[in-house]
Order: C-alpha cells, then structure tokens, then sequence
C-alpha cells in the first residue's frame, strides 16, 4: 500500500490504523479532518476537492519520507479525499506510529500542517447563499 | 514550441477550461505564465504560484521543451 493516497471513496480509518503496526512502535496517533458546516461565519453545504495527482503524490510522499526521518516514526501514512464531499464526511486521515507517545502527537501535528501546505489539493466550498468558490489562502 | 497546460481550481474557472494545447514562443515557466496570465486574466502574481512541468516541481527558469505538459498551481487548500 501507499504510505499517501488520494481518494475518491470513503476513507477506512479502522484500515489505515492496522497498516501502521510495528512490534517495536508503543502507540499510534491519527487526525481525521472532517467537513465542517460552516467557514469564516458563511453556512457550508458540501465541498469539492480537485488535486494535481502526480504532484500530490510525489509531494505527499516526501512530506511522510520527511516526517518518518525527524520525528523517529515507525511508520506514516496519509490519505485525502478528492470529489464531492458531504458535511461529516472525513476529507483527510494522518495517522503515524512511533516508540513513544511525544514524537506521535508532534509529527500528527506537524503532517497535517505540511500536507495543508504543500500538497496540490484545492477546495471548492459550495454556501447556503448559492454561491461557491476555490480557496486559495 | 507546443506545450499542454493543465488548470486546476478557479484558475480553470478563470481560462474557462482544464487544458489547452499552446503554441508560443515562451521558453520557460515564467515567461509563459506571463503570457497566459494576461490572456486569461489571472490574478495570482507569480511569487504565490508553483510550476509543474510532465508531473515534477521546478524553478521558474527551467529550460521547457516541446511537448511538454505545464501546471501553475495556485495555492493549495487541502485538508
């Protein structure tokens, strides 16, 4: 399996966190980034997430490659949703095991915040007003 | 040269479409972003832009060669 994947169905969590076990790893941590119903104070109905496959991948891959290296982890792995999403559906899941719990919580942190960053994935929020748009930040 | 431009997000909404093939005497990203910038009217200055050329990260200088297949990526909102 792919340590990063994108998606086009419902991401398995339960799958995910099995393909992180390691006999010499004492815990695993994930974050599932969730579609929430609203953004800067506007009402949200659904998202669309569009990304550049090749590129998400290559870059998906050297953000975990990095995160295994600084953070001492057994094992990273990363999976984004692409297509339309419902309010509730998981859009992301970063999960990591480690020996010990500090290095789990830092490199979760830390994962999400470069995939954020880096990878090409773009967001398209559809509002209660009838409008949309892609967020560029 | 010919090259094959793919638009992701509203940088397809603002040329109207997801790829196009262009002939052009560009030789390197940025001056082929320029170009397109002022025909499709994007926003973005170059310094909030990547460039992909045939599926890898590059400079803005990098040396294009015909045929090949060009991304500007705008920035990101994954997660």
């Amino acid at each position: 399996m792919k340590r990063f994947r994108l998606s086009d169905a419902a991401i398995d969590a339960e799958a995910e966190k099995r393909a992180l076990a390691h006999p010499a790893a004492g815990g695993c941590l994930a974050f599932e980034g969730w579609v929430r119903n609203h953004n800067e104070a506007r009402e949200v109905l659904r998202l669309d997430y569009q990304a550049y496959g090749p590129v998400a991948e290559s870059e998906g891959e050297a953000i975990l490659a990095e995160a295994i290296a600084k953070f001492d982890l057994r094992a990273a792995h990363c999976v984004h949703r692409v297509g339309a999403l419902a309010i509730g559906d998981m859009a992301v899941w970063v999960g990591v095991s480690a020996d010990h719990r500090g290095a789990a919580f830092d490199a979760c942190r830390w994962l999400i915040d470069e995939v954020k960053r880096r990878v090409p994935i773009w967001k398209n929020e559809h509002y209660a007003d009838g409008e949309s748009g892609w967020l560029h930040p | 040269m010919k090259y094959k431009l793919l638009y992701f997000a509203s940088l397809a909404d603002r040329a109207g479409r997801a790829e196009e093939m262009r002939d052009t005497s560009a030789q390197a990203p940025r001056d082929l972003y320029a170009e397109i910038a002022r025909q499709h009217g994007f926003s973005f200055p170059a310094d909030r832009i990547r460039v992909a050329v045939n599926g890898a990260l590059v400079g803005w200088d990098h040396a294009l060669t015909d045929g090949d297949e060009i991304v500007f990526l705008p920035p990101v909102s994954g997660g």
